[in-house]
């Protein structure tokens, strides 16, 4: 029989404010545990929580960015369930009034096609703590820094039909949020995470199957991986008679499967109801028209403007400007050398396989797009050849300092003084005799391709270092003279 | 000098008939003697009282007295008070010392008030006898084999007792003017959102309101001067200029509109307590008031909303004593489970504990939009009752409570029995409306109380006409036998 899988995606994305949704205490990432948690996010007795504004403007910015429906009065919920990182015993959030309606993004696969995906509602909500279960033999520690920051959970409907569209979605919107700046996007440090909803069905069917849903997923990579094992696992259960159970899955990263954390029995009744607290959030076109204006340029402008400005193909622009941090180091590079396409060409080759074979982000590459686009611009002006420039790169990488330092240092500047090339190349030749009495040998229209053995000699003189079109008329000068 | 009003202490200190550190030890000696009877404090914090009855004192000699400098006051031991046991009288938090001040305690703190203690009062807020605390009954100083109300029951004997010249409360359903009805003073619940809720133990986040508990309207508007004000802590809090409450206190009555709604006089009312009300309402006519009968027709309907609407929130507010950062933790749990449970069964009270179960129950899927919606929709009728009867007076009365303080244990084993005693306070938190108890009489020797109800953030109208009131009656300087 042939299957579909039918995912629906919970993303939550940190919002990049400074202070917590509901106090004044940091959000700030890898502070020692419990130092960014004040009175209220302990839930210290009597506390109350007041909104800070700015996680209500970067909601309503995301509204408008996937062409939603904004809220004109959302309401917080009070979501309520027991759990140690959880102070107030209740989690504040948006059920039944969220800040941002339907609205809907397009993306596009690996074929060039494109596909719309709706989104349900993006609310806002605070994060709870961490248990911390290995530091401490036999006892859990809380750490409340966390607790309090806040989220926009993203909930899309259930339009996606593969993990590679799901993907797809999921670097979409995180784009979104990182090019209009509420998010960092970091996935390792968990501000932007997976919940997918994953069900299957025989082709053909309306109804949907009997979801799963695994949870907090922190890289696009696992979500694709716990897609497809998903997927798989629910087929091989029908197949073989059994039926797959509503349950909440946890991913497992190092045996790559998905296992049940807790089944729909054992679910929680959350007793939503309004949080008396808070007064309901009620905004006006003005601010709405305020937000708007303030939006910066979101993806896919971006890749119409790369196509147009930089003349770039539209894999390139589309993989460019599908993260806003390298579509934002791509532009200094493309700047700072002068050549959009050999800049293109750097980012998406020498520093995007360096960056994933030490499995880090742009953002934190240890090499600048100021250094590399300082690099680019001294191939552009043939200070040196691109295979020195790859030298170059690899210390830059390793040990930091720009081009210029390092190819000073290094003495990797390319000869193209004609003075010391011609000695090099008259060196060369003086000790190459069969190889001139085969050049004179052969007929004039061979010659050409019998180049390719003194280039070697030169370059291997000069280590690489003279500028090979100077080399090779040399070359042919020279030795056509003692044709003659 | 017990007997004297905050007013009158004010202006002994300001005329140097006494220091605030003889008063303030004056009221410490005197609760040491006699609260053994009445339990009206859970904590007396005698090093903290001198220490700000000194500074208060050099305040003074320095010249830069206020019109609150160096008075002692009791707060309800629902305010948190930093570096102080903050308990709500429950063994969850027994061992709870508070790292910050509610915003009420900041207020009277900046004022150059002295704190005697902490009053006793029912478990987390939630009764109408201060039965329900942890350590023990408040007694009514009028009897004290009867309850002082509750659940401000301990702010309300200390002032009937003397034990303190006023006292914070805060009244969710009644727990300010009922036992200040049952105590013969004056309490004062504010329209909601006036005073600060901050740092002030929730129980029913959109009903409570804390207030003054004194002897006389004059001390109320003194002491809600202090209290009011937008708090940037408290989401709820009005933005709204506070005015001088005493200002306005000595304007005659000549003209006011005085509704009575025939369902504050119920058939089964006591007698003694309809008779004494209407005596009162007799002396507002002298004082040149004119009486109309209004209705408040979905009065009936205030206990049941109330009962779901208070529970429901309570349960989500006292999910956060959990034994895990503070507070009460049973002994060797065994697993999280475990932890949660017994800390939970073994740190809250009987009454606690049916209040979040019923409220946990309202909540509850499938249940919702029969319970919690339901009482919403109710709760904006009464809300619109009260703000049809003002479109037509400028004030509502009746009595405060059904009955006179009643005897401990009477109904203890019949919580609906109990619930009634706030029939006629109820309403008015759901409502949102200010209202005020001031003593109009007596039956068997225990005091009458008498409620004035105005529109929203009308305290001021509210405190004139109990202070005038008070010019011409002197019920509010009756003092129990023996004190």
């Amino acid at each position: 029989m042939e299957w579909e899988a039918v995912i629906g995606l919970e993303i939550h994305a940190q919002l990049a404010t400074k202070s917590k949704i509901f106090s004044g205490a940091s959000t700030a990432f890898g502070a020692e545990p419990n130092t960014q948690a004040c009175a209220v996010d302990l839930a210290l007795p009597g506390t109350l929580p007041v909104f800070n504004e700015e996680a209500l403007r970067m909601a309503v910015k995301f509204g408008l960015a996937i062409d939603a429906e904004i809220g004109r009065t959302s309401v917080f919920d009070r979501k309520n369930y027991f759990y140690p990182d959880l102070p107030k015993g209740y989690q504040t959030s948006q059920l039944f009034h969220p800040i941002v309606g339907i609205g809907h993004i397009d993306i596009t696969l690996e074929d060039g096609t494109s596909k719309r995906i709706g989104v349900t509602r993006a609310h806002l909500e605070e994060d709870a703590g961490k248990s911390l279960h290995d530091e401490f033999p036999g006892m859990t520690g809380i750490d409340l820094n966390r607790a309090g920051t806040p989220l926009l959970e993203i909930v899309s409907e259930p339009d996606m039909r593969t993990a590679e569209e799901a993907v797809a979605y999921v670097r979409k919107i995180h784009a979104l949020v990182t090019s209009l700046g509420i998010c960092d996007g970091n996935m390792a440090e968990g501000s932007f995470r997976c919940d997918c909803n994953v069900s299957v069905r025989p082709k053909g069917q309306e109804e949907f199957g009997t979801r799963t849903e695994t949870k907090n997923i922190n890289s696009f990579r696992f979500i694709e991986k716990a897609i497809v094992g998903e997927i798989e696992r629910q087929i091989d259960l029908i197949e073989d008679g059994g039926r797959v159970i509503q349950a909440t899955r946890l991913y497992d990263a190092n045996k790559n499967e998905t296992r049940s954390m807790r089944s729909k029995e054992e679910a929680n009744d959350y007793r939503y109801f309004p949080c008396p607290d808070l007064l309901p959030i009620v905004i006006d076109e003005d601010y709405i028209d305020a937000v708007r204006d303030s939006l910066p340029e979101l993806p896919d402008a971006r890749k119409a403007r790369f196509i147009e400005e930089y003349k770039l193909s539209d894999y390139d622009a589309m993989v460019l400007s599908g993260d806003h941090n390298l579509a934002t180091y791509f532009e200094i590079v493309a700047k700072a050398a002068n050549d959009a396409k050999m800049a293109a060409n750097w980012v998406m080759g020498e520093l995007s396989k360096h960056l994933n074979q030490n499995d880090t982000t742009i953002a934190n590459s240890p090499v600048s797009a100021e250094q590399l686009g300082g690099l680019v611009e001294r191939i552009k002006d043939n200070t040196i050849s691109g295979k020195i420039a790859k030298q170059v790169f690899e210390v830059m990488w390793a040990e930091g300092g720009s081009a210029d330092e390092i190819i000073e240092a290094k003495g990797l500047k390319q000869v193209t003084d004609t003075g010391a090339i011609e000695s090099i190349v008259d060196e060369v030749i003086s000790k190459a005799d069969k190889q001139v009495a085969q050049y004179k040998a052969a007929e004039p229209d061979k010659r050409g391709k019998m180049l390719g053995f003194f280039m070697g000699q030169v370059m291997k003189a000069t280590g690489g270092k003279a500028n090979p079109g100077a080399v090779n008329g040399i070359l042919k000068k020279k030795l056509d003279a003692l044709c003659d | 000098m017990f007997d004297k009003t905050l007013a009158e202490l004010a202006q002994g200190l300001e005329n140097g008939d006494f220091s605030s550190v003889e008063l303030t030890q004056a009221y410490l000696d005197r609760i040491k003697a006699e609260d053994g009877k009445y339990n009206s404090y859970i904590t007396v914090t005698d090093e903290l009282a001198l220490e700000q009855a000194n500074a208060a004192d050099a305040t003074r000699a320095a010249g830069n007295a206020g019109a609150f400098t160096g008075l002692p006051i009791a707060h309800k031991d629902i305010f948190c008070t930093e570096g102080v046991r903050t308990s709500c009288a429950s063994k969850m938090l027994d061992n709870f010392i508070s790292p910050y001040n509610a915003t009420v305690v900041n207020k009277f703190n900046a004022a150059g008030a002295v704190t005697l203690g902490k009053t006793n009062m029912d478990e987390f807020a939630m009764g109408s006898s201060n039965e329900s605390s942890f350590y023990g009954p408040a007694r009514n100083p009028w009897d004290t084999d009867c309850v002082p109300g509750g659940s401000s029951g301990g702010s309300a004997a200390a002032v009937a007792a003397l034990l303190a010249p006023a006292a914070t409360g805060t009244d969710t359903g009644g727990s300010i003017r009922q036992p200040a009805a049952l105590c013969g003073i004056t309490g004062l619940k504010p329209t909601y959102g006036r005073v600060s809720r901050f740092g002030m133990i929730a129980f029913a986040s959109s009903l409570d309101q804390g207030g003054p508990m004194t002897r006389t309207a004059e001390d109320a508007a003194m002491m809600l001067n202090v209290m009011a004000g937008f708090d940037p802590n408290d989401s709820t809090c009005m933005q709204k200029d506070v005015p001088d409450y005493t200002a306005d206190l000595s304007k005659p009555l000549a003209g006011l509109k005085i509704g009575l709604p025939k369902e504050f006089f119920p058939d089964d009312l006591s007698p003694a307590i309809a008779q004494q009300v209407q005596a009162a309402i007799k002396e507002y006519e002298a004082l040149g008031a004119t009486v109309k009968e209004v209705s408040l027709p979905n009065t009936g309907l205030a206990i049941p909303a109330y009962y779901i609407i208070a529970p429901s929130e309570a349960s989500s507010n006292l999910s956060r004593f959990d034994g895990v950062r503070y507070g009460y933790r049973c002994e060797s749990p065994v697993d999280l489970e475990d932890l949660y449970k017994r800390s939970r069964g073994e740190g809250f009270g009987p009454e606690v504990k049916r209040r979040i179960m019923v409220g946990a129950y309202a909540l509850s899927e499938g249940f919702y939009d029969a319970y919690y919606k339901k009482a919403q929709q109710i709760r904006r009728l009464i809300k619109q009752d009260y703000v049809n009867a003002l479109n037509e007076v400028d004030v509502i009365m009746g009595p405060t409570t059904p009955h006179p303080a009643f005897k401990l244990g009477e109904k203890t084993s019949d919580p609906v029995a109990m619930y009634m005693e706030d029939i006629f306070t109820i309403s008015l938190n759901l409502a949102g409306m200010p209202g005020i108890s001031i003593p109009c009489g007596q039956t068997e020797g225990l005091p009458v109380g008498l409620q004035i109800i105005g529109n929203y953030f009308a305290e001021q109208k509210l405190l004139n006409v109990a202070h005038q009131f008070q010019q011409a009656t002197d019920w509010h300087k009756q003092a129990p036998q023996g004190i």
